[in-house]
């Protein structure tokens, strides 16, 4: 299927779903629910761009994730500007931000890559603790707009949002995968140095990829303040962020587009329930446990027990 | 008196200096020396960390016995996850990105284990020394953190003496160097990296029952202390011990300094700021190997 | 062209304390076939690296077809001409063996070609390639599939693909049966009547000795012998390095 006929589907499926939800689901806590699974959707496959397509891991995805809900808070009190201008600014901030981590580290190796992205979040949320303006350790409020844009319903349009979001994620991935950039990729990915031999501008694509991952992460972050109204730097910095968006992708499969998605929706929604049901405590050694039991047992995942040989991509 | 606030920030720099070697050892064998990226090892630490308390609270044992009654059951559980890791990842040639995701799954899972069993609480230990204070001129150590620096020193001076004089030790220096030679001396390099990594996480338990003796301690100060071995291990050139200490000290100095004139919130950053910029301009650190 | 297509000036590498080569110069004219021995550990495989951009050279000059190569990355001298094939096969293992060679395609041939391929012309000089190496009817399959061989002629088609002007063909032949040597020597030989130039590292030496029009000889990173293949086995140094005293 060419990319431009998926990017249309997936503009489709976007709208029935949204349709579907608002016809069937009488209860809102429903799209409360939704809209956590749908930002894993978007964290995860964020993830799995870096992480799946170019073999490059990262722990820090608190930290973009909270450049783009900070940087909502800021423009939240300067101004009050628009959902979807947040989700740009956010975008940008944390791309940029991604591209300046991987000018940084991407040079070295891939373990270097990776403690580097750890500290880059604890850098980050420690600038955010010292900060007064967005509230510091103590926390700031946002207060919801009473009514939204097109929809009335506050929440009703969060969750669209962040199922466009979602929408617009798997498609810039899976365009990322079926281009001249996802062979690229995936030659950095399985062998670097040979890639390199083969003529691909390996630190370029991997700035690319830092990039567009760190970027997505930050849009997902940006509509956090609205949907949360209390953000504090323990929350948002949440490690749980990091841990799912490797997890995420790592149990449903980080070779295509499919695996973060599979992965999101079964460990979203297994741990929504799980929160209400057992203590939130219990749910995060649940993800521990599954992330270390299938990076031991079952590394390419879901879709790797599904298919047991690694079949080779479609090519372009 | 500034001079005054500048030599304590310094000297207890210093003292913090050395502990944090403590913490960083263990690191610098699986990390510097064995290429095993266990990000784990600050989880450990505080396990071990609330080991120690349990044995003090419950029967009153001096942290640092209860330190080495430990120690052994720190060995065992070292050599179970390399026994792991080795068989899931450094057989299989992926040891990259799904051995890094292992060790910050066990991270993670230790902090979460603790969290269930003891709550968000911090836990602290009585002994004879932790509350007294050494005065030297206008300097003041307290002994709470000055026995665990030396303490430091001992482990770290002892297991330098076992790296170079015993058989075992020289072949861990070996296998980090070239596990291949080693290989065609017939010397089997996976039970040589599997005594190291025991060891790393032996020294692990010590850390912990020393850094519970300076503070008090809660599961997820683990993080903090993240940043802190990963810093000091680069920085110190990977495997070598002395480049280790140096790098643990400056940390510590630059920390104690930054807490005193800039408030103690912003001392994360330094150790995270301190690795960032070290990756970013010199990774083979202080003293590295090139 | 009067000016040789690579110019290696007092080329020196070092690991540590360990001087890995010691003020190497050469110079390689278009279209000639050079064999490169040495020893284990002489050297040669550093200077491939030093060549290819993979590893940086500490001092002296390289220049290929004009250009100085020094601090350029690898990429980018891949794309101006110069390509490599790695001694241990470094195949792209989640690629199959047709889009192998899609990736030096798609990221070399622009630059070396001046128009990006199409789909069509990719397939067809894969094609091309796979039957010159004879893997033709396992384009789809995947690279663990293969057999030693067949991943080392991979190896070279894929170096191939980036449509050199200068190709170092790195130990290609180790292990290899005599018929198999003889396969890639004619590929080879191939390959350089079409205009590109071979450099050939090897042990096996009547391979070497078939192969080339000039021999280098490398002894523990300084260079010893270079001139015609006869005169250069003769060399007393030559035959102590390899037979010792």
């Amino acid at each position: 299927m060419k990319n431009s006929a998926f990017c249309l589907l997936t503009a489709a499926a976007v709208i029935v779903i949204f349709a579907v939800a608002m016809l069937t689901l009488a209860n809102d806590y429903f799209f409360f629910a939704g809209y956590v699974v749908l930002q894993y959707i978007v964290l995860a496959t964020a993830w799995n761009v870096l992480g799946g397509y170019t073999g490059y891991i990262n722990f820090g995805t608190a930290g973009f994730f909270a450049i783009g809900a900070y940087s909502s808070v800021v423009l939240h009190k300067l101004w009050g500007p628009p959902i979807p201008l947040l989700i740009v600014v956010g975008g940008v901030l944390s791309g940029l931000v991604g591209l300046g981590m991987g000018v940084l580290t991407l040079r070295l190796r891939g373990v270097f890559f990776a403690i580097g992205t750890l500290a880059l979040a604890i850098v980050v949320q420690t600038f955010v603790t010292n900060w007064d303006f967005v509230g510091g350790s103590r926390g700031v409020y946002i207060i919801r707009p009473a009514t939204a844009p097109l929809l009335g319903n506050y929440i009703h349009y969060l969750f669209l949002v962040m199922l466009a979001l979602a929408g617009f994620a798997i498609a810039l991935a899976r365009c990322v995968e079926h281009s001249t950039l996802g062979f690229g990729l995936a030659a950095v990915r399985d062998d670097e140095q040979a890639a390199e031999a083969a003529g691909v501008p390996t630190l370029k694509l991997k700035l690319i990829s830092t990039t567009l991952s760190g970027a997505l992460m930050g849009m997902a972050g940006a509509p956090l303040p609205y949907y949360v109204t209390y953000l504090d730097p323990t929350s948002g910095f949440n490690l749980a962020y990091a841990v799912n968006s490797i997890a995420m992708p790592l149990i449903g499969g980080m070779t295509s587009w499919v695996g973060p998605l599979l992965g999101a929706i079964f460990l979203g929604t297994i741990q929504q329930a799980a929160t209400v049901t057992i203590s939130s405590s219990l749910n995060l050694l649940l993800v521990g446990v599954l992330l270390v039991l299938f990076v031991v047992v079952a590394p390419n995942g879901l879709i790797g027990l599904w298919r047991p040989r690694r079949r080779a991509r479609e090519g372009s | 008196m500034f001079t005054e606030l500048l030599l304590n920030a310094i000297v207890s720099g210093i003292v913090l200096g050395g502990f944090y070697a403590a913490v960083s050892v263990g690191l610098a064998i699986s990390f510097g020396m064995l290429d095993i990226g266990n990000l784990a090892h600050p989880a450990f630490v505080i396990l071990g960390a609330f080991c120690v308390y349990v044995l003090n609270q419950r029967w009153g044992i001096d942290p640092l016995i209860g330190a080495i009654l430990i120690t052994p059951f720190f060995f065992v559980l070292g050599a179970g996850l390399y026994g792991i890791y080795h068989y899931s990842f450094e057989r299989r040639g992926e040891e990259g990105l799904r051995g890094l995701a292992f060790f910050f799954g066990i991270l993670f899972i230790t902090e979460v284990a603790l969290i269930l069993g003891f709550g968000v609480d911090y836990r602290f230990v009585q002994a004879s020394y932790i509350d007294a204070t050494l005065h030297i001129g206008f300097v003041d150590l307290a002994w709470r953190t000055l026995v665990p620096c030396i303490a430091a020193f001992a482990m770290i001076g002892a297991l330098q003496l076992f790296m170079s004089r015993t058989y075992i030790g020289r072949a861990i220096l070996a296998v980090s160097q070239d596990s291949l030679a080693l290989r065609l001396m017939s010397i089997n390099p996976s039970r040589v990296k599997l005594i190291a990594f025991s060891l790393s996480l032996a020294t692990a338990a010590i850390a912990g029952a020393l850094l519970i003796i300076i503070q008090p301690v809660e599961p997820s100060i683990g993080r903090d202390y993240i940043g802190r071995v990963f810093a000091i291990v680069v920085l110190g050139g990977m495997g070598s011990f002395p480049g280790m200490l140096c790098a643990a000290i400056l940390l510590g100095v630059a920390e104690s300094l930054t807490a005193t004139f800039y408030g103690p919130s912003w001392a994360p950053a330094v150790s995270f700021g301190i690795l960032l910029l070290t990756l970013a301009l010199r990774p083979a650190g202080i003293l590295g190997r090139a | 062209m009067n000016e040789p297509l690579l110019q290696v000036q007092g080329l020196g590498k070092r690991f540590g304390g360990f001087v890995a080569l010691d003020d190497i110069s050469l110079d390689i004219r278009e279209g000639e076939r050079v064999g490169l021995i040495g020893p284990n550990g002489s050297g040669k495989s550093t200077l491939v690296n030093c060549l290819s951009g993979t590893l940086k050279h500490d001092s002296g000059k390289v220049r290929f077809d004009g250009h100085a190569f020094d601090g350029l990355p690898a990429y980018r001298r891949t794309r101006l001409g110069l390509a490599r094939s790695f001694q241990l096969p470094k195949p792209f293992r989640s690629l199959t063996v047709v889009q192998n060679l899609h990736v030096p395609l798609l990221f070399t041939a622009k630059h070396r070609g001046g128009a990006r391929l199409s789909t069509v012309e990719i397939d067809a000089r894969c094609a091309e390639l796979l039957r010159l190496v004879a893997l033709d009817g396992k384009a789809r399959m995947q690279p663990r599939d293969l057999t030693q061989i067949e991943m080392r002629k991979l190896e070279l088609a894929r170096a191939m693909a980036a449509a050199p002007k200068l190709l170092i063909a790195d130990e290609a032949m180790a292990g290899l049966s005599h018929s198999e040597v003889d396969d890639i020597l004619a590929l080879l030989v191939k390959l350089n009547q079409s205009g590109v130039t071979v450099i050939l590292i090897e042990h096996i030496m009547r391979a070497v000795m078939s192969f080339s029009e000039r021999l280098v000889c490398l002894v523990a990173g300084k260079k010893i012998a270079d001139g015609q293949p006869q005169e250069v086995v003769r060399n007393p140094e030559v035959e102590r390095a390899y037979l010792g005293e």
